[in-house]
């Protein structure tokens, strides 16, 4: 909250404060509630982790930095490289089972679970060929750009509260952003392949991405608007409690809008019915045509990885990210394991663990997304180009203006949110919802917590 | 002098994109075998499509002028692979309207259900692979799932899964096994509630729809002139199948038996009311409508197998005696049309009064189908080209011959 | 319509260019002198109770024996029948064409026999064509793109001849 802004205003002054300058700069700002500060007990976000080792193994600057960001990368690279080995063992079992087969049954013993080892095994063995035609330098980065650029928006996810690479107050948009970035990658495979199929792949996967991109942010904002904010870490706090509190239930804009946003996700993801950049019934295998070995599983990771990413997103914009659709960290483990154990709420085991379980919530929420992507890729055939840019702009696009405006009108005008169980808060801890980072009060709040946030916030600006 | 800028040369020098050749096979995977066709293209846009064939070329004809017509069978298993059962079967009639055979009841009614079901089989591979060519995998496991049905009845009546050389002249070369019958009711009555799991996947598919409705659409005059037959011609709303309008050699072999030829009239089709209806989209000659086209037969030939298998074991008699391998010919000439799953299968033998015919010519039905590709890819973009290609269900088996 | 009457409307209409018959064979069948051929396939195709609009096939057939002894005991001189199978989808009934060409044009072995092409009349007859060019060694006059269909562009031979000898070698490749 800004100062100067009191609760209760009317709506005119609401509109005009919607337009002074300086609103837009806020979410730059780095918030932290009351709620937020609870939690940092345990928190492994880059920068308390840095004041560990500066303060209590006494590390210079540089150190500290150097060797969180090493750490941080260690484990984000594990998640995504055995995430996709997960998945294409997980992607030809749910294949296999809607096709009337069985899929991988033999490596490992059991269900084949080692089957993507051994695939990965065999594709370091094979030839890293370079076409005569290729450029090779280009040729030889191109799948790197794309998984550099895949796994670059890990860093700003969090997997729990706090639980996060870096934590950013514009991770929405950096993760948009950087998600875009893999179209480097394939473009320059594409044009580097020296291949026509190549080519074509390329291109199509530009034009794809470029007009997808559009809807998807102004999907992105709605989720957005409801919090105020756009760190993913508040968003995902702001729905805290039953899942009642789940941005997608939150009002009819706010539903529609994420049927939209993971159609475009999936087309920004290039994965059927839209994977056109390497539809292999017409461009052969698109723009890795002439890749082979381990730069085309660099490809594959990087199309998995993504796909991880999108769902993880969609998890925390609309189903509430860590928070279980019953409340786990306010209301359910925590205060009933510290009841049993005589502890306190704020008791940095007792926040580990119920971090834990957010994390595991959220993967799991994000690995059911990834499955509803195989389930489409195996059901449906492909689209053509122009049907694909017609859906992108023809429907995506004016579905998510229209949501976005919808949504802008129920900010504007809560009571007539035909959808009122977001309204009602149930189980949510108070600190979470009241405090807001941005422009426009959802709901009444106390003079105590407006007052607790202007100071929380002038506290930051002095330092 | 200097070129200026208002110059219009210049500006279409800027604005100008390079055209394009890019070679679709014959390595390409939905180009349904070892098809090469060279597409000049506009960015995504096909201005023109150049089919180069005979990469599968294996002179099956001039193998026929050094084999006997029984030696030869086995080559026509060859050429479309997917039904060697009516290739069988075409062969065996022209050689047998050349002797002036005629064939045991009991015969007639066996071929009748063993080339049905060759046709079921044939016709779900081509929508099989259709669907991979647009792009969905399921499809092509779900035909498979059921073709593998009938190889095994195959199997079990010849030996043989793919190349069969059952048929032969003089009848086929064994009767058809105790307990046969029984298995083949039995998957015809699985099978049937199958083909709508079929139509819902593909048929009435909103995106299957968009890919297929209204592109490479072929007028009836231009199939009849290009001389596509079968399902192409009748997905052109052509009234016109040899099982009906054929030599009487040929339909004397479905005498008794009911059936309606698969095509729209008065835009309906025989069982509209039954199966999915025609989307507005569609346009009849469409894509679309050759794929009905062949799923309607699929539900047409389980019938015929039906009534084959009544009409077989009530019959009396033996199944034929193969002609004997050296046997003489008459000195002549015989041509025959059969209507193979893919269009019209011509044989054409000429014999000099030896056992070795002189010149043996195999008129194939995907060879014209083809033909006329270069006419529909035409202004399409290459998206198109593989659904175009696919909806001809071509075998380049047969093409090349 | 019965062979005798079709075969007496074509004598009718075209003469001499209707150049014999054979009404009891198994497939009853009408020679066509060369030059006739266009006008004969437009006038079957173009008539309304006739409406050949289907050409099912062209054959070229070799008549001619490689083995010296053989061929002093067959009773034709050598020469290239090309037989065209016509049909029509609207009045469901067939006809057989044939056209009787030399072997070599002028008899000077290498020169191509010479018939004038069908595909004004039926487009299917252009791939047909070309695959009797390909393999029989028949050049059609009038063709749009009279090339190789199935054998290589640069292939030597007309497979389909009776004489044909397969080459030793193709491009390194082992012939025989």
């Amino acid at each position: 909250m800004l100062p100067g802004v009191q609760v209760g205003q009317p709506v005119a002054h609401r509109l005009a404060y919607l337009w002074r300058a300086p609103a837009w700069g806020r979410p730059l700002l780095v918030e932290r509630s009351s709620w937020d500060r609870c939690r940092r007990g345990l928190s492994i976000e880059g920068n308390d982790v840095v004041e560990f080792f500066e303060a209590t193994l006494n590390w210079p600057s540089w150190l500290a930095w150097t060797a969180v960001a090493l750490i941080q990368c260690f484990l984000l690279i594990n998640l995504v490289a055995g995430g996709a080995l997960f998945f294409i063992w997980l992607e030809r079992k749910v294949a296999g089972r809607i096709q009337d087969r069985l899929g991988p049954t033999r490596v490992g013993g059991k269900f084949g679970w080692l089957q993507t080892l051994a695939d990965g095994i065999k594709l370091l063995a094979k030839e890293d060929i370079v076409p005569k035609e290729a450029d090779p330098f280009l040729f030889r980065m191109a799948p790197y750009v794309s998984f550099t650029a895949s796994f670059c928006g890990w860093l700003a996810l969090p997997f729990a509260d706090n639980w996060v690479g870096q934590r950013l107050n514009v991770a929405v948009f950096f993760i948009v952003a950087i998600v875009g970035l893999e179209v480097f990658g394939v473009i320059l495979a594409g044009y580097a392949s020296g291949s026509k199929w190549s080519l074509f792949g390329a291109m199509r996967e530009a034009a794809q991405v470029v007009s997808y991109e559009v809807p998807l942010g102004l999907c992105i904002v709605v989720p957005v608007m409801i919090a105020g904010s756009m760190d993913l870490v508040t968003i995902g706090n702001k729905q805290a409690g039953y899942f009642t509190n789940w941005f997608i239930f939150h009002d009819p804009a706010a539903f529609v809008v994420f049927w939209v946003y993971f159609t475009c996700a999936v087309a920004s993801v290039n994965r059927a019915p839209f994977d056109l950049a390497e539809a292999e019934s017409e461009l052969v295998a698109g723009f890795h045509t002439e890749y082979s070995g381990l730069r085309w599983s660099f490809f594959f990771m990087a199309e998995y990885g993504s796909m991880l990413l999108v769902s993880a997103l969609a998890a925390i914009l609309f189903f509430g990210g860590w928070h279980g659709p019953f409340p786990i960290i306010s209301q359910g483990l925590v205060p009933a394991l510290a009841a049993m154990t005589g502890a306190s709420v704020d008791s940095p085991v007792l926040v580990y663990l119920a971090n834990l379980a957010g994390c595991a919530n959220l993967i799991f929420k994000a690995v059911i997304g990834v499955t509803v992507m195989m389930w489409v890729r195996w059901t449906l055939p492909r689209l053509r180009i122009d049907q694909v840019l017609t859906t992108c702009l023809k429907y995506c696009v004016p579905l998510a203006a229209l949501c976005f405006l919808a949504e802008v009108w129920f900010q504007l005008y809560p009571h007539t949110n035909p959808m009122p169980l977001n309204r009602l808060q149930w189980g949510a801890p108070r600190a979470s919802i009241e405090v807001r980072e941005g422009w426009l009060p959802l709901s009444p709040v106390s003079p105590d917590d407006v007052q607790e946030a202007q100071l929380t916030h002038s506290q930051e600006h002095r330092g | 002098m200097a070129t200026r800028l208002e110059d219009p040369r210049v500006v279409e020098f800027d604005v100008r994109t390079d055209e394009m050749l890019v070679n679709m096979g014959p390595q390409h995977p939905s180009t349904h075998g070892v098809l090469r066709l060279v597409l000049r293209t506009d960015g995504e846009v096909v201005s023109e499509v150049q089919p180069h064939i005979g990469y599968l070329h294996r002179c099956a004809e001039k193998i026929g002028e050094n084999l006997t017509p029984r030696q030869w069978i086995p080559y026509t298993d060859r050429m479309d692979y997917l039904a060697g059962m009516n290739m069988n079967l075409g062969w065996s009639l022209t050689v047998e309207k050349l002797l002036r055979y005629e064939l045991p009841e009991k015969a007639r009614h066996l071929r009748v259900i063993i080339c049905e079901l060759g046709r079921i089989a044939s016709h779900l591979v081509g929508m099989g692979a259709y669907g991979l060519d647009l792009g969905t995998f399921s499809p092509f496991l779900y035909a498979f799932r059921e073709r593998e049905k009938i190889l095994d009845l195959f199997e079990e009546a010849c030996g043989a899964r793919l190349t069969y050389s059952y048929i032969c002249p003089g009848g086929a070369t064994a009767d058809l096994p105790k307990g046969w019958l029984q298995k083949c009711e039995k998957f015809l009555d699985e099978f049937a509630p199958v083909i709508d799991e079929y139509h819902a996947l593909l048929t009435t598919n909103a995106i299957f729809i968009k890919r297929t409705a209204g592109i490479g659409i072929l007028p009836a005059e231009m199939a009849i002139d290009y001389g596509c037959s079968g399902p192409v011609l009748r997905g052109s709303g052509v009234d016109f199948d040899l099982r009906r309008d054929g030599e009487p050699r040929y339909t004397s072999m479905y005498d008794g038996y009911a059936f309606e030829v698969v095509v729209q009239k008065d835009g309906h089709y025989p069982r509209d009311h039954k199966y999915p209806p025609v989307p507005k989209e569609a346009v009849l000659g469409d894509c679309w409508h050759r794929f009905y086209v062949r799923m309607l037969e699929v539900v047409q030939s389980m019938d015929l197998v039906r009534q084959g298998i009544e009409f077989y074991s009530r019959s009396k008699g033996d199944w034929g005696t193969p002609i004997k391998l050296n046997q003489k010919l008459p000195k002549g000439e015989a041509y025959l049309e059969t209507e193979a799953p893919r269009g019209q299968m011509g044989f054409y033998i000429v014999s000099d009064g030896s056992s070795i015919p002189w010149r043996v010519r195999a008129r194939s039905s995907s060879f014209c189908n083809l033909s006329v590709v270069s006419e529909l890819c035409r202004g399409c973009l290459i998206a198109d080209v593989p659904a175009i290609v696919g909806s001809l269900d071509i075998v380049m088996g047969e093409i090349d011959r | 319509m019965s062979g005798p009457i079709l075969l007496d409307r074509l004598k009718a209409q075209f003469g001499d260019k209707i150049t014999g018959a054979n009404l009891e064979a198994i497939d009853p069948w009408i020679e066509v002198a060369p030059e006739g051929l266009v006008e004969v396939c437009q006038y079957l195709k173009t008539q309304d109770d006739l409406q050949f609009n289907f050409l099912n096939c062209i054959t070229a057939v070799d008549y001619f024996e490689p083995d010296p002894k053989k061929a002093a005991k067959v009773e034709w001189k050598p020469h290239i029948e090309l037989v065209y199978h016509l049909s029509s989808t609207v009045k469901k009934h067939t006809l057989v064409l044939k056209v009787i060409l030399p072997r070599w044009k002028d008899d000077v072995p290498g020169q191509l026999p010479e018939v004038p092409s069908v595909t004004s009349v039926w487009k299917t007859a252009n791939w047909h064509e070309r695959e009797v060019y390909d393999l029989s060694g028949v050049r059609f006059i009038g063709h749009p793109d009279l090339r190789r269909i199935l054998c290589p562009e640069d292939w030597v031979g007309h497979p389909l001849r009776k004489d044909y000898e397969m080459p030793l070698e193709y491009h390194g490749i082992r012939g025989r």
